[in-house]
Order: structure tokens, then C-alpha cells, then sequence
């Protein structure tokens, strides 16, 4: 899990969700089923997710695959022109080849692009590729050490104490080492027998590569890097261009511009910059969106209102897409955990199965769904009964509104593109720009009851296949709501969602403090009421909301005495009752600092025995 | 052809050689032969020795080979160093001089204190007939240590002049094409190029660049080696383009070799710096925004922009006496995380919760360089930071909001 940048605020390292999942399902069927369909509504999820999960590793590899190949075409030109030797490029500054390859600036999503591209590279261009990240390179000489460490896989001595001399092989921090190395190595490589390692064809092709392979080097957060290091390694690299061909690749989060920021002319005129830039984010998303969102191929769907809360933390928050999965992830993994008629939430075939299978609380289940109810208000008297007390019944009928509901979703699609694809020709985009937003549209209320639409229909007015689209619209555009079951397939609980992925540090501190029993489970008494005994911070948090702006320390103390002999079950008569003794002082003071670490109180130079207090009301 | 240096300890032939090498150095050279004789010398790039260990390393290997290097110890003092030179001087003796040559000694300031001083002073230390020969392109006087050390010999290299220039450019000659059209070829580039560049390896550079354009009009069989004049005339604003692309690295030379094969004159090639543009989240934004208003604002008129009913506040009621020039052309100065935030709820349009991702974008903006933590990453407590970027991007920011944040800035009020 990386730990840098957009995700740097907390990070919070939770076990697999895997792990999670088994217990929390386990602890579920204890109390309302028995274990099989719970095990297989896990099963069901987990393969769903990995469908889902293949589906966009293909997408991420198609979408970075041409500016991929273009950095390897690139690299190959390169590592090509520099064999030349007419009077030209003899003449040339031996300028070292760089790729500016601008990502976007959600840092964390860009670990998947450098490591396909390292794969690529070493698997086409040339053994010899390390990347170094900012973090480890705050002086040169680390940079050094992770670039000889990288490319000769050896210890590198960097003079460090704490690094004991136990390893003998360890060679000295310079690129004079990495010189001789790979002078020895593209000696050792061109004598030996071809066709060794490799089959005889491809050491044809990639002959040239062979004998003088590129060395090249990935600097992953080319802002994080300090501009004197940077400076200092690539007049240093440049000594050495002669001997060893070295080539950077510099990953940008901002702009291009951002080169000559950190580099003085001096030094950037030793680089030959190309610019290479990849698909925004935006635009990765709605690929994302259109492949994984809009389409019957996943039984498994988000409402309107957690698309929002998805969509909003990618425009709003941090434009990672790598976030946006995850987010459909836990929907997901909530879908299932929370829905028992999750169940039916699969192919068709094996849901028309499940239906089968389903218990008779499962019907129960199905008898209360809303939308399940408004069905049945609409069926004659006799069917209405059947459906409430003819379990077989209610299973056929069952099956039949299924496979309703997967005829909605294969007509939808194609109906919503094609709407799509007629309205954002129009001025003004009245339903959008993107198909996302008409998606929302659509999956709020009926769309054809939308001004936005009508304006939009009127505009297209004099074609005549207005009134087909408009059939079309109003037969297979309806919200997924008015489908009866839709609960099987769709997640609605945004507010979970949201408090997941976006989460409020401050509310969570308040929880805490005044009901400690929602993160304690040992407060809780076998009852299920809340054990008086609460943490000290708590007790004092507690009282400190009693008072004004000042508080007067001691009345504190005394109050924080009461209630705790109070809650030790002290007798109230007693003699020592509510008396501060050592301990309870000490407690005291440290629950006082700890609020004051916190932020909710602190010292004050208006009267030395009182604190401050820093927050006002419940929130 | 008799050279200007001659020393006894020399073949003619060979200073020769050199003086074929270094032309337009001849002076320079001959001071330095005939101060030096024959050298066994160490050539240390100070860029390079990041530590002071490696330019021991470099020194007792080129005066007494690998093994002698290897007795360093781990992170060597300098007491080890003078030690060891002094051991394997006593087994072989200096039959010459010893050179130490350090390039880009300027970087030696940075170095231990004790280091400049102790090679000012080397040959009183180990004993032995050494000298030490200090490149660098600023002059002494910068890089004079406090006391106790010797004063080297300053031996200024003036800057080539035009006319040097022209003659060693030449010398390049293109194998094809005659001596004549390349000196005047020579000639047109350096009338370009000399006001703004020059740096040999650079004018070189740019020579091999642009040759081909050059006689573009020879192989086309347009023009005859003699019309100078239509030769110059067809590259002069050629050149003129390069030093505005290729010359600054606005475009790369190997994309700009490639425009003059296409001939894509009309420049659909944007340069680098036309890639200022930056996509951000939209709470970012605005917390850029705040941030450069934090930044570039007095704190005491927060409350004149940002309060709703602050009364009639003009500028001149709170304009201090050292705050009349502009907070533009001091630069920003720094603002705590709680002025931030409080600018920020205030700018956004909408009611914004203060969810874990607000701060993680802070963090985020400090890690892409578009602020500055200038307070130490440990200290948890009231964290500062500066604004780093200027008027023209956080503008661009603020349009794609809608954001009028010239209206909120006390330069301009």
C-alpha cells in the first residue's frame, strides 16, 4: 500500500478485506442463517470482484499501452542514434535522452503505470532499468546508492555507520563503479555464446540493444526530488554519457514546465527532452465508468446516490481512479455483507437457481422488500394472497421477476447511450456532457419527466425518429427503483459509503470520547447496556462540555473524583468517597493533557488554575 | 608550423599535439608548461566525490595504484589520508611533481572545513612534492576559508574572444563540404549566437544542428558555395527560431532535427514551458487559492476580505508604514495550517465537511511543490507553510472556478 501523497493524511493499514469479510459473515450467520448461503453469497462476491478486478487490468493496460509504447519506441531511438557515428553526432553534445512523461497529479496512481513500464522496458529495451523514488534520495549519495544498488544488485558501501562491514562484496558509491560494471558486463554479454539465454531470433532483432543496452533510470516524483540533488546527479551522469548510455525517464505530477523550474539552464542543456503525455484523469474515469459501471455484464450496481458520493470524492477530493475501484469494491463487499438477497445478485442461470434455494425467512425478506410490496398493491385480490402465503409461489414468481430485471438492464444500456450520444451533440450540453451525468439523471427519477429532456427533445423537434427515441426513453430509461426486487442488485446505502472513503477525523474523536462503547466493545455489559467505567479521557471530556470558556482546574479534579469513585462503586457514605487521592490526581492530569494534545482545551495566561476551551457544541 | 611551447622535459612533436588540442590556449599553456614540467597527476571532479573518502580513494589510486586505496579505512579522516600519502610515499618517492587537479572546486566549500585549508597546504602535511591545482569558474576571493591557509597562484583563463571562437569552431570542418563555407557558416552562427551564448560546447552543439539546413540550398543546387549572402539569408532566420526553442531546451534536439526534416515551420510543437496548465480536484483548488491569499495577504486584513459586514475599511486606515511596497515583489510569506482552513471554509461555495481528504490534499500540494511546509514534516502542531506559486497560475486556478481572486488580494485592492 503506498503512503504518499493524495492518501498522505492518515493512513490506516487494515487488514485484508478478505479477512475482514470471512469474520464478519461468520459472526452474521450465527445470528440469522445457517452457514451455507452466507458462504455462498461470500463466494458469489468474491468471484464477482475478481471479474470485475481482471476486467480493469485490461482496461488500465489498453488505456496506458500507447503512451507505453511510445516511451519504448523512444528509448529505443535512442539507445539506436547513439551507434551512429557521422560527423554530426560526433559533433553533438553528448546529450543524455529524457522522457518527460506527465501522469496527473494523483501521485499514488501512477505506481501501476511505472511498474508496467519497468516490465516493459526490461522485458524489450534493455536489462539494465531501476527507479528511485524522492523519499529515498534526500542527498545525492543515497541517490547514488539506490541507482548502483538497483542496477548491479549489489551492497553498496556509503560510508554510513550503522552499516557494518560484513559484506565483502560491498563496492564504493560512484558511477565510476557503475561505469566498470557495465563496461564488464556489455564485454562479458557480447562474448558470450548467443542463443544461450535467449532463442537465436530475438538476439537478431535486439542486436544492437544487446551489445550497448541503455541504462535507464525512472525517477518516479520528479517534484519531490530536491532540485540540488537532481542537478548534481545529472552533471555527474553526463561525465559519464560517453562511456555509459544512460537514459532518464522523469515522472511529472504538475506540469512540464515544471524541468526548468528545477534545473538551470546549465544542466538542462545537458538533457534531450521529449514530452510525453498521458490521458487525463477524467478521461481515464469515464472509461472506467463505461466499462465497468455501464453495462448489463456486472449484476452488481451502485444507485444514484453512491454513484454521487463516487464521483464527487474523484472530482472533489483527489482524481484517483485507483480510489474510485476501491470504492465500488466496498460497495460491493457491503452489497453483499448486508443484502441476504444479495444471493440472487448473479448470472441469470444461477440466480433463477437461487431462487430455488432461497429459506423461508429469505421470503420474508422478500415479502417486505418496498418494491416487492408496491408489486403485489398492483396484483388481483387472489394472486395478492398467494404471493404472501404460498412460499412455492412466491418462488416462481420470483424467477420471472429476475429475469425482468435483467431484460432492464440489457435494454437500458444501449438506450441510455444512444439518448447519450443524441443530446451532448446539442448546444449546451442540456443532459450533460458526460454519460455519467445522464446515468445520474436517470437513475434518480424518470428522466422524461426532466425540463432538460423536454428542452432537449423539443431542440431535436424536427427530425422524426424523435418520438422513437422518445418510446424508446420512456419504455426502457425508467429509474431502476420502479423495478421490482431492484434491492437484489443494487446498493443504495451512500451513507456508508461515504463515511468510509471520506472520513471525518474530528466527528470520529468526538464518538469516541462521548460514547466510548461505539470503538469498546468491552464496555458494553452482556445486556447490551453501556458500563459506567468509562476511559478517564472520557469522563473528563464529558465534564469539561458543562462548562463555559474557562474551566477552573480544581473544580475539574473534584468533579472527576466524584464520578469516578462513583463509577468504581465506592459507597457514597463512605468517608473517602469523591476524595483525590495520588492516583486519581494523576489520572487526572493525564486525561487533562491528553484533551489538550487533542485540541479541545488549553492553557491560558488570563488566570493560571483555569484552561481554555477550544470547542463549542456537540460537533 | 613551431609551437609557442617548448620545455626541456618534452618532444616538440607532442606540445605540438596539445597545442593543436586547446587552440586559442596557447598562452594559458605555455605558462603552465613551463611552471610544471611532466606530471603525474590525480584529475578529481569535486561534483563527483560526495564524499570525502572517494576523493581520498581517487588520489592514492592515481599516484599509487588500487592497492595503495584499499588500506582506507571505513569513512577516513584526513589525519588517515595525510597518514597513508605519507606511508606510500616513503616505499616510492616522488621522481616529479605531483598534481592534484580538482574540478568545479568551488563545490570544496561545501566539503568538511578542515578540507580547503588542509589541500592548500598538502604538500607541508604529507611531505612530499605535490601540488594542488584548483578549477573553478568563480573567482578566489569567494571561496577564501577564514585564516591559516596558503594563498594559491591565481592564474586567470580569460573568456575565448569572438575571433577565438571563430577559429576553433572552424576547425570542425564538415569531411563534404570545404573549410571556406564552414568558417562562413561559423561566421553567421556566431552572429546569432554571440550576444547570448558563449559556452564552446554549446556553440558547437548548435553548429551541428543547424549545418544540414544550412546547406540545404547546396544539395537542392539553388545556390553556389560562393553566394554567402543567399546562404545567409536562408538560415539567418532559422538560427533566429533555434535560439528561441532548441537553444533554451524549449524543444529537444532531437525533436527539433526532426521538424526541420518535416519541415513543419508553422510550429504546431509547443515547447515546455507552454505546458503550464495543471489539473486539480476542486477542493484543492480552492484550498490553492486560500493558501495564496494566506500567503500573499496581511493576516490583520483577513477580516476586511472575509467577514461579511466588516464596515468601511479602506486600505489607507491599515497600511503600515513598511507595508507600502508591494507583498507581490516581497514574495510570499508564511501562514499556519488554522488561517488556511479558516480561508478556505470561507472562499468555498458550498458547505465543505472537514473530512480526512481536505488535509490529505494539503499534504498532497506540498509533495507536487505548489506549497511549501516550512515548518520541520515532525512538527504536528500548528504547521506552517508558504505559497510557491505565482499570480499568472493561481489566476488560471481561480478562473476555472470562477473565482475573482484579484478582488480578494490587498495588493490590488
Amino acid at each position: 500500500m503506498s503512503t504518499s501523497s493524495v492518501s498522505k493524511g492518515c493512513f490506516v493499514f487494515k487488514p485484508s478485506s478478505k479477512k475482514r469479510k470471512t469474520r464478519s459473515l461468520g459472526e452474521t450467520c450465527v445470528n440469522v442463517e445457517n452457514k451455507k448461503p452466507s458462504e455462498r453469497r461470500f463466494k458469489l462476491c468474491e468471484d464477482l470482484w475478481n471479474k470485475i478486478k481482471a476486467e480493469t487490468e485490461v482496461l488500465q493496460e489498453e488505456l496506458n499501452k500507447k503512451i507505453l509504447d511510445s516511451l519504448l519506441d523512444f528509448a529505443k531511438k535512442c539507445s539506436t542514434t547513439r551507434q551512429h557515428c557521422d560527423w554530426a553526432s560526433k559533433m553533438r553534445a553528448n546529450e543524455i535522452p529524457t522522457a518527460a512523461l506527465v501522469l496527473g497529479v494523483n501521485v499514488p496512481d501512477h505506481d501501476m503505470t511505472f511498474q508496467s513500464l519497468f516490465d516493459l522496458l526490461k522485458h524489450s529495451v534493455t536489462p539494465h532499468v531501476v527507479s528511485v523514488q524522492a523519499k529515498e534520495c534526500g542527498v545525492l549519495k543515497h541517490l547514488l546508492k539506490r541507482v548502483l544498488e538497483g542496477l548491479m544488485d549489489v551492497a553498496v558501501d556509503d560510508d554510513d555507520e550503522e552499516e557494518m562491514e560484513q559484506n565483502p562484496r560491498s563496492v564504493h558509491c560512484s558511477l565510476s563503479t557503475l561505469s566498470d560494471w557495465y563496461t564488464a558486463k556489455t564485454k562479458k554479454s557480447s562474448s558470450a555464446t548467443p542463443g544461450k539465454k535467449r532463442n537465436v531470433q530475438d538476439e537478431d532483432e535486439h542486436h544492437h540493444h544487446h551489445q550497448t543496452p541503455p541504462v535507464v533510470i525512472i525517477f518516479k516524483d520528479l517534484e519531490g526530488f530536491n532540485p540540488r540533488v537532481l542537478q548534481d546527479f545529472i552533471s555527474i551522469c553526463s561525465r559519464y554519457i560517453d562511456r555509459l548510455p544512460l537514459m532518464f525517464i522523469f515522472g511529472i505530477a504538475t506540469s512540464p514546465s515544471t524541468v526548468q523550474h528545477m534545473l538551470p539552464h546549465s544542466v538542462s542543456s545537458l538533457l534531450c527532452i521529449e514530452l510525453f503525455q498521458s490521458l487525463s484523469c477524467t478521461q481515464h474515469l469515464a472509461t472506467v465508468i463505461d466499462k465497468l459501471i455501464l453495462t448489463a455484464q456486472f449484476p452488481f450496481k451502485l444507485n444514484g446516490k453512491v454513484m454521487q458520493v463516487l464521483i464527487s470524492i474523484f472530482l472533489y477530493h483527489d482524481f484517483s481512479v485507483r480510489n474510485f475501484i476501491k470504492g465500488l469494491q466496498l460497495a460491493l463487499l457491503e452489497h453483499f455483507h448486508s443484502q441476504p438477497l444479495s444471493i440472487l445478485c448473479c448470472k441469470k442461470k444461477e440466480a433463477l437457481l437461487n431462487v430455488t434455494l432461497l429459506s423461508g425467512r429469505d421470503l420474508e425478506t422478500v415479502r417486505q422488500l418496498p418494491s416487492f410490496i408496491r408489486f403485489v398493491e398492483k396484483q388481483e385480490a387472489g394472486e395478492q394472497v398467494k404471493l404472501m402465503t404460498d412460499d412455492d409461489h412466491l418462488k416462481e414468481a420470483c424467477q420471472k421477476l429476475i429475469k425482468d430485471l435483467r431484460k432492464y438492464h440489457k435494454s437500458y444500456y444501449p438506450v441510455l447511450r444512444c439518448l447519450h450520444t443524441l443530446t451532448s451533440l446539442l448546444p449546451r450540453y442540456p443532459l450533460g456532457k458526460q454519460i455519467r451525468e445522464l446515468h445520474l439523471i436517470c437513475l434518480e427519477k424518470n428522466v422524461w419527466e426532466n425540463e432538460d429532456y423536454q428542452s432537449a427533445m423539443n431542440i431535436v423537434n424536427q427530425f422524426k425518429f424523435v418520438e422513437f427515441i422518445d418510446g424508446l426513453v420512456t419504455c426502457h430509461l425508467p429509474p431502476p427503483e420502479s423495478q421490482t426486487l431492484y434491492e437484489v442488485c443494487y446498493y443504495s446505502s451512500s451513507a456508508t459509503v461515504r463515511r468510509h472513503l471520506n472520513a471525518t477525523p474530528r466527528t470520529s474523536i468526538q464518538t469516541a470520547l462521548s460514547s466510548p462503547c461505539f470503538y469498546l466493545q468491552s464496555l458494553k455489559n452482556e445486556d447490551g447496556t453501556v458500563s459506567n467505567s468509562a476511559p478517564d479521557i472520557c469522563i473528563a471530556y464529558k465534564l469539561h462540555l458543562e462548562c463555559g470558556r474557562l474551566i477552573n482546574l480544581y473544580d475539574w479534579l473534584e468533579a472527576y473524583a466524584t464520578v469516578v469513585s462513583a463509577a468504581e462503586g465506592q459507597d457514597p457514605d463512605c468517608d473517602t468517597f469523591g476524595k483525590v487521592d495520588d492516583v486519581k490526581h494523576a489520572r487526572f492530569i493525564r486525561s487533562v493533557s491528553e484533551l489538550e494534545f487533542l485540541g479541545f482545551i488549553k492553557s491560558t495566561r488570563q488566570k493560571t488554575d483555569h484552561v481554555a476551551r477550544l470547542t463549542w457544541g456537540g460537533c | 608550423m613551431t609551437g609557442v611551447l617548448h620545455h626541456p622535459g618534452y618532444a616538440d612533436e607532442k606540445l605540438q599535439r596539445v597545442e593543436q588540442l586547446i587552440p586559442c590556449r596557447e598562452l594559458q599553456a605555455g605558462m603552465l608548461v613551463s611552471l610544471m614540467g611532466q606530471l603525474p597527476h590525480a584529475a578529481v571532479s569535486c561534483v563527483e566525490c560526495v564524499s570525502a573518502a572517494l576523493l581520498y580513494e581517487r588520489v592514492l589510486t592515481s599516484f599509487f595504484g588500487r592497492s595503495a586505496a584499499s588500506f582506507l579505512p571505513r569513512s577516513p579522516s584526513l589525519s588517515e589520508f595525510v597518514r597513508l600519502y605519507r606511508h606510500q610515499r616513503s616505499q616510492s618517492p616522488a621522481e616529479q611533481t605531483r598534481y592534484i587537479v580538482m574540478e568545479k572546486a568551488e563545490l570544496l566549500r561545501d566539503a568538511d572545513a578542515n578540507l580547503l585549508p588542509a589541500l592548500l597546504r598538502l604538500q607541508e602535511l604529507v611531505d612530499d612534492n605535490i601540488t594542488v591545482i584548483l578549477l573553478s569558474e568563480i573567482v578566489w576571493e569567494k571561496f577564501r576559508p577564514n585564516t591559516g591557509c596558503f594563498e594559491p597562484l591565481l592564474l586567470h583563463f580569460p573568456d575565448y574572444s569572438k575571433g577565438e571562437l571563430q577559429q576553433i569552431l572552424s576547425t570542425d570542418s564538415h569531411p563534404s563540404y570545404s573549410a571556406e563555407l564552414y568558417s562562413s557558416y561559423i561566421n553567421i552562427l556566431l552572429g546569432v549566437f554571440y550576444s547570448v551564448c558563449r559556452d564552446l560546447r554549446e556553440l558547437r552543439h548548435l553548429a551541428a544542428l543547424n549545418f544540414n539546413k544550412f546547406c540545404e540550398p547546396l544539395t537542392e543546387g539553388k545556390v553556389k558555395e560562393t553566394e554567402t549572402h543567399k546562404l545567409w539569408r536562408n538560415i539567418e532566420p532559422h538560427l533566429k527560431k533555434a535560439m528561441q526553442t532548441v537553444y533554451i531546451r524549449e524543444v529537444s534536439s532531437l525533436q527539433w532535427e526532426q521538424m526541420q526534416q518535416t519541415e513543419d515551420e508553422g510550429g504546431a510543437l509547443r515547447g515546455l514551458s507552454a505546458h503550464t496548465h495543471v489539473e486539480l480536484p476542486y477542493y484543492s483548488k480552492f484550498l490553492l487559492i486560500a493558501a495564496y491569499l494566506a500567503s500573499y495577504n496581511p493576516a490583520r486584513t483577513d477580516k476586511r476580505f472575509f467577514v461579511k459586514h466588516h464596515g468601511k475599511i479602506r486600505k489607507t486606515n491599515f497600511l503600515k508604514k513598511n507595508e507600502k511596497t508591494s507583498n507581490h515583489l516581497l514574495g510570499p510569506k508564511p501562514f499556519a495550517l488554522d488561517r488556511l482552513l479558516a480561508i478556505f471554509y470561507s472562499v468555498v461555495d458550498s458547505r465543505v465537511a472537514p473530512t480526512a481528504s481536505i488535509f490529505s490534499q494539503i499534504s498532497s500540494l506540498v509533495t507536487l511543490q505548489l506549497l511549501t511546509q516550512i515548518s520541520h514534516t515532525d512538527q504536528l502542531d500548528a504547521p506552517k507553510y508558504k505559497c510557491s506559486i505565482s499570480l499568472d497560475f493561481i489566476s488560471a486556478v481561480s478562473r476555472t472556478v470562477n473565482f475573482d481572486i484579484v478582488k480578494y488580494l490587498y495588493d490590488f485592492l
